[in-house]
């Protein structure tokens, strides 16, 4: 069935996106603008991808890369909270320290293959037609990110933390006098933006396409970092933003093979110009922006006392 | 701030004191050869391939040579920054590995004149500056006679960079190979407007597979296509160098490129000081085009990709020989003929069987 195979291709496609945009909407919620996302991922991607080689272990490189993301995410964490470093140079720099650093390290993993990782069947469920073979038998990092951003949104919206978290990306002055730690929310939610950053790389090297090739996220990581934007900071739109734009980058593809008579140049324009389209759409509604928007975010935070 | 003068001057005097001897001790004897490449020597294709041919003239010349690369060099003004670099700091040969490097290589060349450069598939020369490309066209009409004689449904999935006349070049003879075992075959091509883009190029070979492609190849840089083919249980081809490990299953053949010979050749002419510009298009018989082995396939089909690949080589067939009919049916090549090298050069129409239309 084509419309099961494009569904299945369409969620490898928007998995790594979704993971590294839950990844960035925390951070962002907390104040903190982490450019790095590319080399977060990139590291991740290495990480997992060494680990689960001379280990054998998919599970446990999946791990690696989720802790090699967060480590770089500590450098950041270190440069532009406790030294106050301008967020946005920090982001770029770390973004490109990590293509070159695995780039270093992954010299020596060019040329080899992985077994791809392993599906995860729900016993019972997957037997479903159509419905169980697409929700029901994916590799485990699927279920994760769908699970994390489910559990993102309902922490945002729904839980003390969230609200203190949200608090401190608001106004980092007024949690401060309230006596909440701006910079312990901010390295917590920094750090896990870095360990689902590591994660998506992990998925990239061991799921998508289990090889480790150097600058292989080729620009995903900006993608995500564009579609919290995309989605105006809430969890359910970032779904609905990471599946679209998964579905764009598919379908372009499938559109080329059935011989449909549209420039190819064109239709690899086509997710951007969407992203784009989306973003001028939401920016012209000055209420969805500051409803959501943490207005804090980027801003240098000294306490005052 | 003091500090920073003192952290400045500092670092000056350790790479004064480290690296100075460094600029001293190379001996007059050995006679420095620069590469230039487009990516990453990880890239374990195009890059890969000229870094190997760099190593093999440091293997073969030993002692006389001393070779430098600079790697994933952006093509533009960057390039001839790097050339000129290059060209400045005593190598007497430079390699400019990529299309794009052509006129970067032009300009500084003027400024060079005893220092000689060799640009690979490019179109302009100069007393100091050669030319060199393989026709590899000639590997995928091999790849397309098997996937002829293989292919069930009669489609193969095209995995394509940019639409220009090397890619388009490619296409064609792998149909023209294909339909001469097979006149049913048809070709769909995706392109996915980059070289290097390991999730794109796998997405589209899951697409091409989804829309009934049983075999896959690509004219991109990352065996992510040929992964993808391998785990869904159907053929394809390695690109640029042989990528079994990625395909143990799968992977029919590759097209390799081979430089080692050219650039050990290139090397020593410039030792001796009887290197001369010149423009070089070399193939099956000169080894600049290799075939990896012939694997997952039945043995006959094995035997006629042999005597294929060995007709090209002596000269009895040739990819493009006619007749060839365009996508509208006009003949293009005539019967008894085959193109002129001006039509392989700028090659800019698909020919008749290939799906869909060529982009502008």
């Amino acid at each position: 069935m084509d419309v099961i195979a494009i569904t299945l291709t369409v969620i490898t496609a928007s998995t790594p996106l979704l993971l590294a945009a839950t990844g960035e909407l925390i951070a962002e919620k907390a104040g903190v603008l982490n450019l790095g996302v590319e080399g977060m991922m990139l590291i991740g991607a290495i990480a997992a991808f060494a680990t689960a080689y001379t280990s054998g272990s998919a599970l446990l490189g999946a791990l690696a890369g989720a802790l090699a993301g967060t480590m770089l995410a500590s450098i950041f964490a270190i440069l532009t909270l406790t030294f106050l470093a301008n967020q946005v140079a920090t982001g770029l720099a770390l973004t490109i320290f990590g293509i070159g650093l695995s780039a270093l390290i992954g010299a020596s993993f060019v040329g080899i293959a992985l077994e791809p990782i392993e599906k995860l069947e729900i016993i019972g469920l997957s037997q479903i037609p159509i419905v169980g073979q697409i929700f029901f038998k994916q590799d485990l990092l699927v279920y994760i990110s769908i699970l994390t951003i489910i559990a993102s949104g309902y922490f945002l919206s729904r839980t003390r933390y969230g609200l203190i978290l949200r608090a401190v990306g608001e106004s980092h002055d007024s949690a401060h006098a309230l006596g909440y730690s701006v910079l312990r929310v901010r390295y917590l939610a920094v750090l896990f933006g870095g360990f689902m950053c590591g994660l998506a790389g992990a998925y990239l090297s061991l799921a998508y396409t289990p090889l480790w090739a150097e600058n292989m996220t080729a620009g995903r990581g900006w993608i995500a970092v564009a579609l919290v934007v995309f989605g105006t900071w809430r969890a359910s739109r970032i779904v609905l933003g990471a599946y679209l734009f998964g579905a764009i980058t598919i379908l372009q593809l499938h559109v080329q093979g059935w011989g449909i008579d549209i420039a190819s140049q064109f239709m690899s324009m086509l997710p951007y110009i969407a992203t784009i389209v989306v973003l001028v759409l939401i920016s012209r509604d000055e209420t969805k922006i500051r409803l959501n928007a943490p207005q804090s975010i980027g801003k240098v935070f000294t306490p005052t006392r | 701030m003091k500090f920073v003068k003192l952290l400045s001057l500092a670092t000056i005097a350790l790479v004064v004191v480290f690296l100075g001897p460094l600029g001293l001790s190379q001996s007059k004897a050995e006679t420095k050869v620069g590469f230039v490449y487009v990516g990453p020597i990880g890239d374990h294709g195009w890059t890969y391939r000229h870094d190997q041919g760099r190593l093999a003239v440091q293997k073969a010349l030993g002692g006389k040579v001393k070779t430098t690369y600079v790697e994933s060099v952006k093509e533009g003004p960057d390039a001839e920054r790097v050339i000129r670099q290059l060209a400045s700091s005593g190598h007497k040969l430079i390699f400019t590995t990529s299309f794009g490097f052509m006129n970067p290589t032009i300009k500084a060349a003027k400024r060079f004149p005893r220092v000689k450069f060799e640009h690979a598939t490019g179109y302009k020369q100069a007393a100091n500056v050669g030319t060199y490309s393989g026709r590899f066209y000639e590997g995928r009409y091999i790849a397309g006679v098997i996937a002829g004689k293989l292919s069930k449904s009669n489609k193969i999935g095209y995995v394509a960079s940019f639409p220009i006349p090397e890619v388009v070049r490619g296409i064609n003879a792998f149909l023209l190979g294909a339909r001469s075992v097979n006149p049913a075959m048809t070709i769909s091509v995706v392109w996915v407007n980059t070289w290097y883009d390991p999730g794109k190029e796998g997405d589209a070979a899951k697409a091409l597979i989804d829309q009934g492609a049983d075999i896959i190849t690509q004219h991109t840089d990352s065996p992510a296509p040929l992964q993808v083919a391998e785990n869904r249980g159907v053929k394809g081809f390695g690109q640029a160098s042989d990528m079994i490990h990625f395909a143990p299953k799968a992977q029919l053949s590759a097209i390799i490129d081979d430089w080692d010979n050219y650039y050990i050749e290139r090397t020593k002419a410039v030792i001796d000081g009887t290197w001369k510009s010149q423009d070089v298009w070399q193939g099956l018989k000169d080894e600049m085009v290799k075939m990896a082995p012939y694997t997952n396939m039945p043995a006959d089909v094995a035997a006629l990709a042999k005597k294929t690949e060995e007709a090209i080589r002596n000269g009895s067939l040739h990819p493009f020989a006619g007749p060839i009919k365009n996508q509208s049916g006009k003949i293009v090549v005539k019967a008894g003929e085959v193109a002129e090298i001006g039509m392989l050069l700028g090659m800019n129409f698909y020919v008749d069987g290939v799906q869909g239309s060529l982009p502008k």
